[in-house]
């Protein structure tokens, strides 16, 4: 069970490292952005006691997740009619651990990506310390399986790489954005504020904040945030396996 | 139960065996629909153990199809089909731990070298460590990979990279191996080799299936079965099949072959069919035939050939069909 599953999300980091556009492209988009919006609107923006380089940090971090998990999940469309995927569904390897080993390597793509981009921290006035790195690391970790879990639950629906594009643009996209890594959540109108509650990214983000801001007002507690992203990142995976699972095809 | 599906002749096969054993496949009244398409309208027949079967057929008549119910990746609609006495429904594992497939399409991982696909493919085995290096590498040697082993795969060229998906199916040792469309794409060479793997895998007693447009590619299995429109229509030793109507194929070309064609079925009482610009008959003496055609239709005639039946005749004879000029159906199977 175990086995195959380790076995295709190292082949996931393998494959990534050998490519370096990937590697490239993964890293300098969220950089570019996060400067560009944040340099952009700079201290036009009242929030938290900081400009907006500052404010934005965090949420880049999770926008680089996303990304990655995304990336992950078109990989999942390709290879499954013609491809690796094929060969390892014709396998006697558990759906269930197919499931682990493309959830984890997503994950871990998501991690050796975003963690890097956490160290810059510091440089926005953040200060780095051990607990807060830890603390960082483990909500990266949460969050990173929560949308590579998502991902694939899509993925694994999508006929085309298109309609997966659908789906990104309607479901991973927006989930992003009212995560609180554009706009707090307290400021928000009141709808949006139940939508931003509704949505497990912001506990993932607010995690994360709690994590590397010294002092956040974050509007959760940090053991809550941690508890709510957790198993939000065990149902999507649960959901994954079941719809595997239920798919004789 | 008998495995006998037409009226061809099924003469029992070489001797390969001491032990008398069970068909490695058994599938009976097989059928898959996609939507209202029928891709498999009941299909049924046996593959013996350690024989070599081919599935023949145009693009589209549901040799695909077939082969991905046979892999476990297409439930069928109706129907059965099981491998070594395991059920493809109803125990999925067992047939997956007994078969080795090679996809048409490459399932090796380009940014991968052909030891690691081949160790990434043992562990969905269970197999790993050094017993699994060695095997791999077994592998590749006795498919002569051995010395790009170190190289990604995207380095390979159409062959070599086909015989590491051969080299992939076959690592947990299966006794039963899913081939679909080995050759395509491969260039006269490479097919050359393909056809010397196949013998290997014969001597060492393992079952093939294996899927191949390319008529000619049958005759180096032991039994064909020609699937056309999701049915079979012909199943046998392909030289049974090909002796079956004890005739001789005279092609004839014309320049006026319509004209031609009316004007021979006339005088000689013979069906005449017109396929890509070709007259064809079926004589029992295509020699003696020839100089009374030639006689007959003075200036007529062009060029003529008498050759024995081939497969491609076989599928002519019995679809009414040219094999070649079949266009690929309208609404293909999702992602084939």
């Amino acid at each position: 069970m175990l086995l195959p599953a380790f076995s295709l999300a190292k082949r996931e980091l393998v494959r990534f490292f050998r490519q370096r556009g990937r590697v490239i492209g993964a890293l300098a988009t969220p950089v570019m952005f996060w400067l560009i919006m944040g340099s952009g609107i700079g201290r036009s923006f009242a929030g938290e006691g900081g400009d907006y380089l500052k404010y934005a940090f965090a949420g880049t971090t999770t926008m680089i997740l996303l990304f990655t998990s995304i990336f992950a999940s078109i990989s999942i469309i390709e290879d499954r009619r013609e491809g690796f995927l094929q060969s390892v569904l014709a396998s006697p390897a558990p759906r269930a651990s197919i499931v682990l080993g493309k959830v984890l390597g997503g994950t871990a793509l998501g991690f050796v990506q975003a963690f890097p981009f956490l160290l810059l921290a510091p440089t926005v006035g953040l200060p780095l310390t051990a607990i807060g790195l830890a603390a960082g690391a483990a909500s990266l970790a949460l969050t990173s399986f929560f949308l590579s879990s998502v991902g694939f639950f899509f993925a694994w629906r999508s006929e085309s790489v298109a309609g997966f594009h659908g789906i990104m643009n309607v479901v991973l996209m927006p989930m992003w954005l009212i995560s609180g890594a554009l706009f707090p959540l307290d400021g928000a109108r009141s709808w949006m504020g139940y939508a931003m509650r509704a949505n497990p990214l912001t506990y993932g983000l607010s995690a994360l904040k709690s994590a590397i801001i010294p002092g956040a007002h974050e509007p959760f507690r940090m053991a809550t945030s941690f508890a709510v992203i957790a198993c939000c990142a065990a149902g999507a995976f649960v959901a994954c396996s079941v719809s595997v699972k239920g798919d004789k095809a | 139960m008998s495995a006998a599906i037409t009226g061809c002749q099924v003469e029992p096969s070489r001797v390969q065996h001491d032990t008398v054993t069970g068909p490695a496949i058994v599938v009976r009244a097989l059928e898959r629909e996609f939507g209202e398409r029928k891709a498999l309208a009941g299909v049924s027949f046996e593959v013996r153990e350690g024989e070599i079967f081919g599935l023949l057929g145009p693009n589209g008549g549901g040799k695909t199809t077939l082969f991905r119910i046979l892999a476990t990746l297409l439930p069928p609609t109706r129907g059965t089909a099981a491998i070594l006495g395991h059920d493809v429904v109803a125990d999925p594992a067992a047939v997956r731990r007994a078969i080795g497939v090679v996809f048409q399409a490459t399932s090796t991982d380009k940014k991968l070298t052909s030891l690691e696909n081949l160790i990434y493919q043992g562990h969905m085995y269970g197999m790993s460590g050094a017993p699994l290096r060695k095997r791999a590498m077994e592998l590749l040697e006795r498919f002569g990979v051995a010395d790009r082993a170190g190289e990604y795969c995207e380095k390979l060229s159409g062959g070599l990279r086909r015989r590491v998906e051969i080299a992939k199916g076959l690592l947990h040792g299966p006794k039963v191996l899913l081939l679909d469309e080995p050759s395509a794409g491969l260039d006269p060479g490479a097919r050359r080799e393909l056809r010397e793997v196949l013998e290997g895998l014969k001597k060492d007693g393992t079952t093939v299936l294996l899927t191949t447009h390319f008529m000619e590619e049958g005759a180096m299995a032991d039994r064909v079965a020609i699937l056309d429109r999701g049915l079979i229509v012909a199943l046998g030793k392909p030289e049974s099949l090909c002796a079956e109507s004890g005739t001789d194929v005279v092609s004839i070309r014309s320049r006026d072959p319509g004209k031609l064609r009316d004007a021979i079925a006339a005088k000689f009482q013979a069906p005449v069919s017109l396929l890509d610009g070709q007259l064809r008959v079926e004589r029992s003496r295509g020699h003696e035939f020839v100089p009374q055609l030639v006689e007959s239709f003075p200036g007529q005639v062009e060029a003529v050939t008498v050759a024995k039946p081939t497969l491609e005749d076989v599928f002519v004879r019995k679809t009414g069909r040219s094999f070649v000029e079949e266009p690929a159906p309208a609404a293909p199977k999702k992602g084939h």
